[in-house]
């Protein structure tokens, strides 16, 4: 698709407008609705779009497997990070108040490295699912 | 008034029905997904109805309002959609392995060939 | 409205239109939530529902590929079955409460304190937010590994090694 000189154009200008919208989306899900599945599907939806219009080859040049792979076991391994650092400052697993020195300042800090995990991990997955279903062929090899 | 009141259960309810029509009365796999999906949206449907208070607002803590909606059921649904999605991907991944060892992704010529190779080996 | 795309969801023998019905399904369900005051849960389903759903059941489509064939015989049982099912269902919802009150149990229970204490113990003012991450984190936690775990079976059926033989499944 990537001879459309239209699509290539709005392309271009849309892609960096989702990614911004998507991460407004995560450090914003404090203030107004949001958070880390909505910002994860947000960005991948901005990463398959690029996939689409200029090729598949280009975008796992962009973002490769290992790197798509690293990011979905990297999510969950984050928020299972926090709750073994509220174990070992002091309280149980998953304590957000024992990670500052102010308990609603603590909440605040794990909140945030929670739903930064989440969305890491959401994002990684739908883009992987993606990469799977778009690089098999119809007789079942692998591009 | 409680007709009226009543609607949204109804609407949930027929949406639940068609979708499970659909997941029993149609023969390809794809649309039996298909189904099951518009089956889960409709549950969302049935925990969000009855969290809404008329006057309130979206549960964000402002200033300016002072009666909220309930946000227990939203969080419960939060989850819902995301492992809804989850099993569409897995059964979609398990469409694609089945067509390309049957041959076809209609239930009945599934079951048929299946019966077919049972004949032909008999195996106890 | 809905009902209406989800008939001509069970009807459409072309799959390609009924991927975009579902589209539209999910559109819908995103409005209707919104007018229901779950701007978090919209945003989600109009997201995931819309965007990546319809994303990936194209993609299944064109490794499937094939119409519907007409069933070979008419499904009055399982119309029937569906009938009969929606009536004791219908007859099950004149039980619960009406629409909007406030003396209802899902407002009494826990759900109060949520909305009073919630922005002033964890300084977040979404709730929705404050209660999926701080009160109910391990929900958040199992859900996180659903997901996950999501991803690594679609690894684990749709990998391919080449290796060099002609049939398709590795041994």
């Amino acid at each position: 698709m990537k001879q459309y000189l239209v699509l290539r154009v709005i392309a271009k200008i849309m892609i960096p407008l989702m990614l911004l919208f998507g991460l407004y989306v995560q450090f914003h899900g404090d203030f107004g609705p949001g958070g880390g599945f909505q910002a994860g599907v947000i960005v991948a939806a901005a990463i398959i779009f690029y996939a689409i219009v200029f090729g598949l080859p280009t975008a796992r040049k962009v973002v490769p497997d290992w790197l798509v792979e690293t990011l979905l076991a990297a999510g969950v391994l984050l928020y299972a990070g926090v709750g073994v650092a509220g174990i070992m400052l002091g309280g149980n697993f998953l304590d957000y108040f024992v990670l500052d020195h102010d308990p609603v300042h603590g909440q605040h800090r794990g909140i945030f490295w929670v739903e930064l995990g989440v969305f890491i991990t959401v994002a990684g997955v739908m883009l992987k699912i993606f990469y799977m279903f778009a690089s098999r062929r119809r007789d079942g090899g692998d591009e | 008034m409680t007709l009226f009141g009543h609607f949204s259960y109804w609407i949930t309810m027929f949406l639940l029905t068609a979708g499970l029509y659909i997941v029993i009365a149609r023969g390809h796999l794809v649309k039996k997904l298909i189904g099951l999906s518009i089956f889960q949206t409709s549950v969302y449907l049935l925990y969000i109805a009855p969290s809404k208070l008329i006057g309130g607002t979206a549960p964000i803590v402002s200033d300016k309002f002072t009666l909220y909606s309930n946000p227990l059921p939203h969080v419960l649904i939060l989850t819902a959609i995301v492992v809804g999605i989850a099993t569409l991907a897995l059964g979609l991944a398990l469409v694609v392995r089945i067509r390309e060892a049957y041959g076809s992704a209609e239930e009945d010529e599934i079951l048929a060939r299946d019966e077919d190779a049972a004949r032909e080996n008999p195996r106890s | 409205m809905m009902a209406a795309v989800t008939v001509a969801i069970a009807i459409q023998g072309n799959l390609f239109a009924v991927v975009i019905l579902q589209t539209v399904y999910s559109f819908l369900m995103a409005t209707a939530l919104v007018a229901l005051d779950a701007v978090d849960v919209a945003m989600t389903e109009a997201a995931v529902g819309a965007g990546i759903s319809t994303v990936l059941l194209l993609g299944a489509l064109y490794l499937v590929r094939g119409e519907e064939q007409k069933p070979r015989a008419r499904p009055w049982l399982p119309l029937a079955a569906s009938v009969v099912m929606a009536g004791t269902l219908v007859y099950g919802t004149f039980g619960l409460p009406a629409f909007s009150d406030p003396g209802a149990p899902i407002h009494t229970h826990v759900a109060p304190r949520y909305i009073q204490d919630g922005a002033r113990e964890t300084g977040v003012p979404n709730i929705v937010t404050a209660v999926l991450s701080s009160y109910r984190g391990y929900d958040t936690l199992g859900e996180t590994t659903v997901v996950f775990t999501a991803g690594a079976g679609i690894i684990a059926l749709l990998r391919r090694r080449r290796r060099g033989n002609k049939d398709g499944d590795r041994p």
